[in-house]
């Protein structure tokens, strides 16, 4: 029986142990806001936080996970996830939207790291989350409106 | 407006996967000599260039050097292409801020993705890098402690023969290439170097 908590809620697992965190998140908990995009860890749509850091869920095996503590979009909180959210209803950054939670979940934890990031440092931390939309500008500029709004 | 994220996972994993496991079958060739196969080379000397040359197959194969580079960047596969995605050494050679190794390598390897892991998994310092070196200069820089995280020879020999990362290099999942040899194999290759004068190729 594997251990965890998903969202602050305590919950266990007795499957396949080798089952990504992606499956059990959307088929188990229901919560769909994590996407699946390529399943190998290339595209970024379904990051989540793991111990308070991002982490792609279709390769995070359920062995990995016990005693872990996992935040999805759905249960993701805190002045970062505020400045996020804000600016990205700003600048009105998703366009189909499909790559958007990982996004947000990575520019998340990028901030709650280095509250103010260069451009350099956001292309860097945001460069294994791919948008098929090409939002990146969008992207970038958010992040920086939301590090503005950390600071003020 | 339903089917577009599904063709667009469809696409990305079709790309993706192609791109992280190799079709490339272990080689089966990829021994390596016993430390008893060099013991007739009489002069020492030689002897200890030779061992060091074997050992050499090891520390010039892709599953060590992908991970020594010189700049920033990590390589991947047998065919040693960069890094995909795009990931940088960062500060402590374990990624960039917000983009750590752990972002997708776990504790082991999870071959359903074809994604390596190991505890420790991160970049070698820049210090240590070979790519694209000669193997005479390699040797040189695993025997200057500048160089090789302060070790002496007899942690030098520890690290090659005990260390679980040098060790992940024969245990790399589905789609790579196992080092040479054996790990065990590898050290005794290595203790018998360092035991014989610890020489090195001309550069």
């Amino acid at each position: 029986m594997i251990k965890l908590t998903v969202n602050g809620n305590a919950v266990e697992f007795d499957g396949d142990p080798s089952m990504p965190l992606l499956w059990f998140l959307r088929d188990e908990r229901g919560l769909t806001g994590t996407k699946f995009g390529c399943g190998v860890a290339q595209c970024g749509a379904c990051t989540v936080h793991v111990n308070g850091e991002p982490r792609r869920s279709c390769v995070s095996p359920m062995s990995a996970l016990e005693g872990g503590d996992v935040v999805t979009i759905e249960g993701a909180t805190g002045k970062e996830v505020d400045a996020v959210r804000a600016a990205w209803v700003s600048l009105d950054v998703p366009q189909c939207g499909y790559c958007q939670s990982g996004q947000i979940m990575s520019a998340v934890g990028l901030l709650g790291a280095n509250p103010k990031p260069s451009d350099e440092d956001i292309d860097l931390a945001m460069t294994g989350n791919v948008c098929r939309c090409c939002t990146y500008h969008r992207i970038r500029a958010a992040i920086h409106d939301a590090a503005g709004r950390l600071e003020g | 407006m339903q089917k577009w994220p599904i063709l667009i996972a469809g696409a990305l994993a079709i790309v993706a996967v192609g791109a992280a496991v190799s079709a490339k079958q272990p080689d089966p060739g990829a021994t390596l000599k016993s430390v008893q196969s060099f013991a007739s080379i009489p002069d020492e000397k030689q002897r200890s260039l030779a061992l060091f040359q074997e050992a050499g197959k090891v520390i010039t194969h892709p599953r060590c050097m992908n991970c020594h580079p010189v700049g920033d960047r990590p390589f991947q596969g047998d065919d040693r292409h960069p890094h995909m995605p795009m990931v940088v050494r960062g500060v402590d050679n374990f990624g960039a801020i917000g983009m750590r190794c752990t972002t997708c390598h776990g504790p082991s390897n999870f071959d359903p993705a074809g994604v390596p892991g190991h505890p420790e998994w991160h970049v070698a310092p820049v210090e240590m890098g070979w790519v694209g070196k000669p193997l005479g200069e390699i040797c040189e820089q695993i025997k200057d402690p500048k160089r090789n995280g302060g070790k002496s020879l007899e942690e030098l020999v520890h690290h090659m023969a005990e260390d679980s990362l040098v060790g992940w290099g024969w245990n790399p999942g589905v789609g790579r290439e196992p080092a040479p040899g054996t790990q065990k194999e590898f050290g005794e290759l290595i203790r018998a170097w360092v035991d014989s004068g610890a020489v090195c190729p001309a550069t």
